[in-house]
Order: C-alpha cells, then sequence, then structure tokens
C-alpha cells in the first residue's frame, strides 16, 4: 500500500476532479457515520437518545455511560461492567497469539529452510485449514475440552484460538522466510549454528516486519472472535464480544442505549487503537491472508 | 550423534502444529462427519441412520429460509462489495491528496469485530431512535425505513452492514492491484490513443481479474461464515427471518439438541467452503510453483 | 591444510540425479576450480563438500578423514557465497566473530584474530559497518574475512564474484589468487565463467550434465580437450569445431573441408592407429582461432604451418586483434588476424593453420580421437 500514485490518473478537468472528491468524501462520511453515532450517543443521556437526533452532537456530554458500561451495567446476572470480560480477553488474547506467532514461526522456518520429504502435503493440509467453516469443529472441540477438563476455562479458549490460528501465522511466516536467502542459513550452518541458533541468531533479527504483521492479524482475529467464544467460554471466562452480545440483546430491563454504545466501543478500542497505530501492518496482513500461494 | 539429532529437529519443531491440525481440523471434521450420520441428539451417540439427517435436514422449511437468505445475503454482499472496492479504489488512485487519510477510514470497520458493527447498525437502523426517528427529528415526518423490524427486508440491512464492514478491504485489494499495474502498459494505451476511462475499462480493469477472483473467494468464505454479525443485529429475527445457516447448525446442535441435523448442516457448509477454496488454492499454488 | 578427495560421488534429488559419479582429487594447497554451464551439478558438488547436501552415496575425504554425515561446521572448511550472504543484522565484526562466538572462542582470541583478518584484506575501518553500508567489492572482502578467520583446511568459493561489475572482478580475482599464493590453503572454486577458471585454477575440473567432462591444469583443458564439449566451452572465442571427411592422402591422412560456394580445402591430419579408423568417415576438426591466423601472424616456432585460402565474410576488429569469419565445414569459423593485417571482405585470403594445435573428435561420441 505504500507505493506511490502513479500515472493512471485520468487527465480530468476540474469539474471531474470536484466531483471525485465530492464522491470520497460521501463515503468518508459513511464510513465515519456508525463511529460518530456510537460515540456520541454515548455520552448523550438516555432520554435525549430517546426524544433526539441521534446524529447530532450531545447536547449535555456526560461521561456516566461510559462508567455504567466499564464497570456497573448487569451483564448475565450480575452487575459488574464490562470490565471482567474485558479483562478475561486479554488474558485470553495475549497467551494465544504469542504461542500462534512462535509456533507459526518455527512452522515457516522449517518448511522454508529445513524442508523434508512430505513437507509441503503438510503445508497444504494447514494452508486449507484456514478456510474450514468453524461450525465443523464445534461439536467435537466441545467434547476434548471437556475430557480435557477445559471447558468453560480461558485455557481451553487459549487452546482452541491457538489451533486454529496456526495455519495463518504459519502461511505468513513461510511466505517471509521463502523470500529470505538460503545461503545465509548456510553461512551460519558453516560457522557451526545449530538449527535454534540460526533461527534465533540469523532469521528472528531480520523478521520485524512479519511478526508485528502476524501479532497483529492475530490479535484482530481474537479478540473479535466471537463464535469460539459463545460456544465454549463459561460463566467466569467470557470474553468482550460475547459480554457485549448479552448487554444488547438481553431481552429484560430497559434497553440503555447509551451503555450500549459506550461497551462497543470499549469493545472495539483495542483493535482500533492497534489498526491507527500500525495501519500499515494490518493491511499487510489483511492483503497477505487474502492472496495466498 | 549431535547430527542425527540435529536432522531429526526440524521434524520434531513441525510434529505438534501438524498434529494439532490433523486431530483439530481433519479429525473433527471425520468426526462431524460421522455424527451427521447418527441420530445425535442433546449428546453424540453413534447410532448410525445413514443419510437421514440430510434428507431431514432438506425438508425442514428453517433450513431452505437459511440457504435463501444465504444466497440473497451472499449475492449482494459480494457484488456490491466488489463493485463498491473496485469504484473507490480507481477514485482513491488518481492523485488524490490526503489519500493516506480517506484510506484509513475507509478501511478501519475491518478492523473491529462484527458484534460491535450489529450493534452500531442495529441501533443505528431501528426506527424507534435510530435513522427513522432522526429524519422526522429533522423535519421529514412521513420517512419510513423500518427494514430491520420488517420479516421481507431484515436480511438486507444485514447486508448494508456487512458492506459496511468489508467494502473498505476489497477497496485495498484493489488498489494494491492498481498500483501493481505496470506503468509501461498504460503509457503504451496512452500513446494508442486511449484515455482516461477508457484505459480502465478495456486495460486496467481487465488486468484485475487475480484481484476479482481472490475478493471473491475471501468475501464468498466471510458470507458462508457469517454468524456474529446475525447474531448481534437480529438474533435470526424477526422470527426466522434472519436465520443463515451458521446460525442454524449453532441452534440446532446447542438448543434444540438435534445434533446430528446440526451436524449434517455444518458438513454442507464445508462442501460450500471447500468448493470455492480448494480450486482456488490448488490454481494459486501451482501458478506458484510455475513462478519458480 | 589437506588434500581433497571425492570418489563416485553421486547426489539425486528425488529421481534426477544431478551428479552422476564424480572422482576427482585436488592436493594439498592446489586450487580447484569447477565449472560448467548453469545446472551442470557444480554448484552441487560443492554444497556436497561442505556437508550443505546429503551425498546420495559415494566418498568424501578432506585431508585423510572421511567427512560423510559430518556437520558442515565440523568439516574444518570455510565458505564464500555467491551473494556473500553476511548475516545483515551484524556488523562487519560480528559477521567475522560469529562463527567463533558459536564455537566458544574467547573474546580477546576473537578481536586478535579479527585484527589479523582484517590487515590481510584491508577492511579494518568498515569493521563497525553494517553489511548495507558496504559496496559490493567490500562485502565480498567482509565475506573473505569470515572464510579467512576459521584457518580451514579447504576454501569453498561459489561464485564469488558474479555479483560484481567486470572491473571490480578482474580486480578482484587478482586478489583471490594472491591470498591463495599467500596462504597456500587448499581452494575448491565454483565458476560458470570459464576465464576465471583459466586463470586461477591450478586444476579445472569441467562438469556437464552431472558428468566430470574432464580434470586437468589449465593447460591441459585448454590445449588438449578431452570431447567436444570441453573443446567448446573453455576459451573465448571458442574453438572452432569444423565438420570434415578423412581421407587417405598417399602415405598419411589428410581431412577435407568444404568451403565457400563449393570449394574445399584439404588438411593433413596425423596418422595414428585410432585416426584410421575412421578414414572415409566423418571426424570434427578442432582448432582454435588463435591458431588459424594471417600468414604473417602465424606462430613461426610451430613445424607445421599450412596455408590455405578461404573466403572472408566478415571482419569484427577487436582492438589488439580482427576476428575474421570464414565459412567452413557449413559453419562460420573465427580466425584470429593481426590488428592490421589488411582484410578483404568477400574475397579469398590465406589463412595458415597451426596444425600442431589441430585436435580431433568422434562426431558420434564427441570423444577426442588421439
Amino acid at each position: 500500500m505504500s507505493h506511490p500514485a502513479q500515472e493512471n490518473a485520468i487527465n480530468a478537468g476540474r469539474l471531474t476532479r470536484i466531483l471525485i472528491y465530492t464522491v470520497l468524501i460521501f463515503f468518508v462520511i459513511y464510513y465515519l457515520l456508525p463511529l460518530w453515532v456510537m460515540v456520541s450517543n454515548s455520552l448523550k443521556t438516555l432520554d435525549e437518545i430517546r426524544g433526539g437526533d441521534m446524529l447530532a452532537p450531545p447536547a449535555d456530554i456526560t461521561f456516566e455511560p461510559w462508567r455504567q458500561a466499564w464497570s456497573q451495567t448487569q451483564i448475565g446476572v450480575e452487575a459488574t461492567g464490562l470490565k471482567p470480560y474485558f479483562l478475561n480477553s486479554i488474558i485470553m488474547v495475549v497467551p494465544a497469539v504469542l504461542l500462534s506467532t512462535l509456533l507459526g514461526a518455527l512452522n515457516g522456518y522449517v518448511m522454508t529452510k529445513w524442508e523434508f520429504p512430505g513437507v509441503n502435503l503438510i503445508f497444504g493440509a494447514m494452508l486449507l485449514a484456514c478456510f474450514i467453516p468453524f461450525q465443523i469443529v464445534l461439536i467435537p472441540m466441545a467434547r476434548i475440552l471437556g475430557m480435557l477438563g477445559l471447558a468453560g476455562t480461558l485455557g481451553g479458549l487459549i487452546m482452541v484460538h491457538t489451533v486454529y490460528g496456526l495455519g495463518f501465522t504459519t502461511l505468513f511466516f513461510r511466505n517471509y522466510y521463502a523470500a529470505f536467502p538460503t545461503e545465509l542459513v548456510r553461512a551460519a550452518q558453516i560457522d557451526g549454528a545449530g538449527f535454534f541458533q540460526v533461527f534465533r541468531r540469523i532469521l528472528l533479527p531480520s523478521s520485524g516486519p512479519i511478526i508485528v504483521v502476524t501479532i497483529i492479524w492475530q490479535f484482530t482475529n481474537v479478540w473479535n472472535d466471537f463464535l469460539f467464544g459463545a460456544s465454549f467460554s463459561g460463566y467466569s471466562s467470557t470474553p468482550i464480544t460475547v459480554a457485549l452480545n448479552n448487554l444488547v440483546n438481553s431481552s429484560t430491563g430497559v434497553k440503555e442505549y447509551n451503555v450500549h454504545f459506550a461497551g462497543a466501543i470499549l469493545a472495539a478500542l483495542p483493535t482500533l487503537v492497534v489498526y491507527i497505530v500500525s495501519g500499515r501492518y494490518f493491511v499487510r496482513g489483511l492483503m497477505a491472508g487474502a492472496v495466498k500461494g | 550423534m549431535r547430527d542425527r539429532f540435529q536432522e531429526w529437529v526440524p521434524r520434531i519443531v513441525l510434529a505438534p502444529s501438524f498434529a494439532a491440525v490433523l486431530i483439530f481440523v481433519y479429525g473433527f471434521i471425520l468426526y462431524t462427519g460421522w455424527l451427521s450420520m447418527t441420530n445425535s441428539r442433546m449428546l453424540p451417540n453413534n447410532d448410525f441412520i445413514g443419510l437421514a439427517n440430510y434428507t431431514k435436514l432438506f425438508g425442514l422449511k428453517h433450513w431452505h429460509i437459511a440457504l435463501t437468505n444465504l444466497a440473497i445475503f451472499g449475492v449482494l454482499y459480494i457484488v456490491i462489495s466488489s463493485v463498491l472496492g473496485l469504484f473507490l479504489a480507481i477514485l482513491l488512485d488518481q492523485q488524490i491528496r490526503n489519500e493516506g487519510f480517506i484510506r484509513t477510514v475507509y478501511l478501519y470497520p475491518m478492523a473491529i469485530s462484527f458484534i460491535v458493527t450489529g450493534v452500531a447498525w442495529k441501533w443505528f437502523l431501528d426506527p424507534g431512535i435510530g435513522l427513522e426517528n432522526t429524519m422526522h427529528q429533522w423535519g421529514w415526518e412521513s420517512f419510513e425505513f423500518r427494514w430491520i423490524k420488517d420479516r421481507d427486508f431484515a436480511i438486507y440491512t444485514i447486508v448494508i452492514a456487512a458492506i459496511w464492514q468489508s467494502s473498505g478491504y476489497v477497496m485495498a485489494m484493489f488498489l494494491a492491484g492498481l498500483r501493481g499495474v505496470d506503468n509501461e502498459i498504460i503509457k503504451a494505451a496512452q500513446v494508442d490513443g486511449a484515455s482516461g476511462f477508457l484505459i480502465y475499462r478495456r486495460i486496467i480493469i481487465p488486468m484485475m481479474r487475480p484481484v476479482f477472483l481472490s475478493a471473491f473467494v475471501v468475501l464468498t468464505h466471510l458470507a458462508i461464515k457469517s454468524y456474529d454479525l446475525v447474531v448481534a443485529m437480529t438474533g435470526g429475527g424477526p422470527g426466522r427471518a434472519t436465520e443463515v445457516p451458521a446460525t442454524f447448525m449453532y441452534s440446532y446442535t446447542f438448543t434444540r439438541n438435534q445434533m446430528g441435523v446440526g451436524a449434517s448442516s455444518a458438513i454442507i457448509m464445508l462442501i460450500m467452503v471447500f468448493s470455492i477454496v480448494v480450486p482456488y488454492l490448488y490454481s494459486e499454488i501451482r501458478h506458484g510453483e510455475k513462478q519458480k | 591444510m589437506a588434500s581433497l578427495t571425492t570418489k563416485n560421488l553421486t547426489k539425486s534429488f528425488g529421481t534426477v540425479e544431478v551428479l552422476k559419479g564424480i572422482d576427482l582429487e585436488i592436493d594439498d594447497g592446489g586450487f580447484l576450480v569447477l565449472v560448467g554451464p548453469s545446472g551442470c551439478g557444480k554448484s552441487t558438488l560443492l554444497n556436497c563438500i561442505a556437508g550443505l547436501e546429503k551425498t546420495t552415496s559415494g566418498e568424501i575425504r578432506i585431508g585423510e578423514r572421511n567427512v560423510e554425515g559430518l556437520h558442515p561446521s565440523q568439516r574444518d572448511i570455510a565458505m564464500v557465497f555467491q551473494s556473500y550472504a553476511l548475516y545483515p543484522n551484524m556488523t562487519v565484526r560480528g559477521n567475522i566473530s560469529f562463527g567463533m562466538e558459536i564455537r566458544g572462542i574467547d573474546k580477546a582470541e576473537q578481536e586478535r584474530a579479527i585484527a589479523e583478518v582484517a590487515e590481510i584484506l584491508q577492511i579494518g575501518d568498515l569493521l563497525d559497518r553494517k553489511p548495507m553500508q558496504l559496496s559490493g567489492g567490500q562485502r565480498q572482502r567482509v565475506a573473505m574475512g569470515r572464510a579467512l578467520v576459521r584457518h580451514p583446511q579447504v576454501f569453498l568459493f561459489d561464485e564469488p564474484l558474479s555479483n560484481l561489475d567486470a572491473k571490480l572482478r578482474v580486480d578482484m580475482r587478482t586478489e583471490i589468487k594472491r591470498l591463495h599464493h599467500r596462504l597456500g590453503t587448499t581452494i575448491v572454486y565454483v565458476t560458470h565463467d570459464q576465464i576465471e577458471a583459466l586463470t586461477l585454477a591450478s586444476k579445472i575440473a569441467v562438469l556437464e550434465a552431472g558428468y566430470l567432462q574432464q580434470a586437468g591444469t589449465p593447460d591441459e583443458v585448454y590445449n588438449d580437450p578431452a570431447n567436444m564439449f570441453v573443446a567448446d566451452f573453455m576459451g573465448s572465442p571458442s574453438m572452432n569445431l569444423i565438420e570434415s571427411t578423412l581421407v587417405e592422402a598417399g602415405t598419411g591422412l589428410a581431412i577435407v573441408i568444404s568451403g565457400h560456394g563449393g570449394s574445399e580445402i584439404t588438411l593433413p591430419a596425423p596418422d595414428t592407429p585410432e585416426m584410421r579408423k575412421h578414414v572415409g568417415g566423418p571426424v570434427v576438426f578442432g582448432i582454435r582461432p588463435e591458431a588459424m591466423t594471417d600468414p604473417d601472424g602465424a606462430d613461426r616456432t610451430s613445424p607445421r604451418i599450412e596455408t590455405r585460402d578461404c573466403f572472408i565474410e566478415v571482419s569484427q576488429p577487436a582492438g589488439s586483434d580482427t576476428f575474421a569469419l570464414t565459412p567452413l565445414g557449413g559453419k562460420e569459423c573465427i580466425a584470429r588476424f593481426r590488428a592490421d593485417a589488411r582484410i578483404e571482405l568477400g574475397a579469398f585470403a590465406p589463412v595458415s593453420f597451426n596444425m600442431t594445435k589441430a585436435v580431433f573428435f568422434d562426431p558420434i561420441t564427441t570423444d577426442r580421437i588421439r
């Protein structure tokens, strides 16, 4: 995405350019609108939302909905706010991301620099696994987690996310290391470096960009996951996406829209921050995830 | 001694991941396949009943609704996202000032979860407090937009939200593709006297075929797997009006205690995804090999 | 320092046999150049010697030691790669000391060794730079420094000069030769450039399609090629390989070559038992351009100069010489005239053949007829 704009540009008159900018700005508004709605309404009182204009900025800014969403609102049976679920998500995301990234890096290293017969078949199997609809594994996974005593625990979720993240992390590192000069590995071998020394001293120091891409990709996917969270989490291990959905779609009580919006922003905040801070790497991950092989 | 060990290290390192994928993906597919041929209810059992679950599945009105919805959702989502994505990419490719900012805005929805997207659009399209109410406030008293509450139209609101979420992504794919077009080809076309949109229509867009293919595969895959967005926006309702295969599978398996039928629906979903993805990956990998 | 021997070495990748029984020997302190077109197996052979590829069968000995199954780092070799393979994340100093660090050599000793190679290669002022900041020639020196610091039994070079521009390549060639002279270490050097092979080697091994075509001194390989492939591959411009017919002429043998427009020339051929077997049939007459000259430019020390009229089609002045193209045996042949020789195009001119340099090949087997 960092390529310079090239001269595909149409030599257009002023009018056309004004039209182009108008359309582009229209879509800027379209994409920002839901975010604006969430932010402005999360700062309004419930009365103002009910009686008023959703697109208008808050008349009286109140942070009460945020406080409610974070630590007070009722989710399920307890009035804890989203805080514990936010923490659950963090406890789940960090090890799942680190583990799957590390394993992906090692797998990619083996698949490109230590090929042995059958390695491409293994890669094919892992690549295809990226695309299964996860519905296909829900039933057996629930059983296995039960057998391992991990049902309804964060440990179980960590395992699930690590396993189903492996395909993509391996793909990322494999494609990256495929372009890494094999002669460097050979030079290091002649210098006496073993399998892990080559990895740690030669490949890892040059893997910065792909590590960032992979971590962002995995972080986004695991944080935003709903299906596994809904299927395998228990009372004390519910991640934030599931908690948010419970909050918004609970059929009892008054609908506190402002609290819902504040909660939605809270749930979106970590990945949004990552995107804004390192958008370039995020896009690279998306591209790598789309164009395979 | 050390050398023999060194030779085995790579295999030992790869083994856990391979074993995990073998069991947790392929083993599980087989197990679900087996369950789909048993009369498992709340818990899995091993009473083999052949393809009875599939017969039952395709006799269910509920499943037909889910498939119809998937077809409507899938076609609109894929077509509109692709067209919109390509359109925006072409506009952004015209040496636009602040391109970086605009790109960032177009793409950010991809960073947030479908649940959040669902919440935002659910209330934004809610007649009581959302768009309709706002228009009334602005003085357009006759404005009516209550699709999300309407059995016949609710599925289209999901399309709207899904397009909002992923069209920026498609835009980014096309933009990368446009930037990859060889400058000299465009210059050659200009020398030939072609200009402006003609170059796009005749030269550049036809060269985007691989991007169309990638976008198609990614979007199809997302469409068939879509679960979160439906749950967050409509919960499959009103009634069952927005049920899709993913929600169908979940409810039959875990809340209606018809695990056998749920498993068979999961297998159908797998077949749908693989029939798109496998040929694609195969051709991509073969293409990659050729390039070597 | 040690000798190096390979015995009946084979290597297959899957069903593809890349090396088909290579027997090679280089003496202690020798400079062996493996040369051949790309895909001939020369780099694979080098990698097998280094231990980077496992051999399929056969034996490699460094000194008296069979190195089969030994890790590359335990073979007492050092290698310079085509891309130099400098670790991008380390400084020049780090690149040179990495191997010593892995082997657990103490810091002071490392510093001493680095200083030594830095002095030999004059890279002292580059030690704290990263490879990215170096020019091609400097990278080349660092790569050699990394190899040098190990004091190996055998140096392996894998096309080390192919990434340099023409001028630098000549400089580095001289440098490598000087280094070899100074250190006296056995070197195995892979290149596809036959000039590099001729200038550097004490022994050249010509490989093609996984077979060793010929191994010998540069002089042997150049003047006494074992087959048509070697004759054609070594030397630039390459040897003229001219189709001819071998006939009896009086008491001896002669070859008849078709020339321009139905003309023919006849040249005497050596009368040996092997040659006699081909009488009446086709043989390939091989002669290098420098043995086909204008009469005034002919080698006066040669006892057997034969001068014939040949039709000159094109001339290509090349500074020190002028190449004249003449059709012989249905092909354009190159003769090397003095730069100031007067050449008239489109006419017959006398050409002197130095028959002491002539070689003959069997057109079917492509082997030499002696």
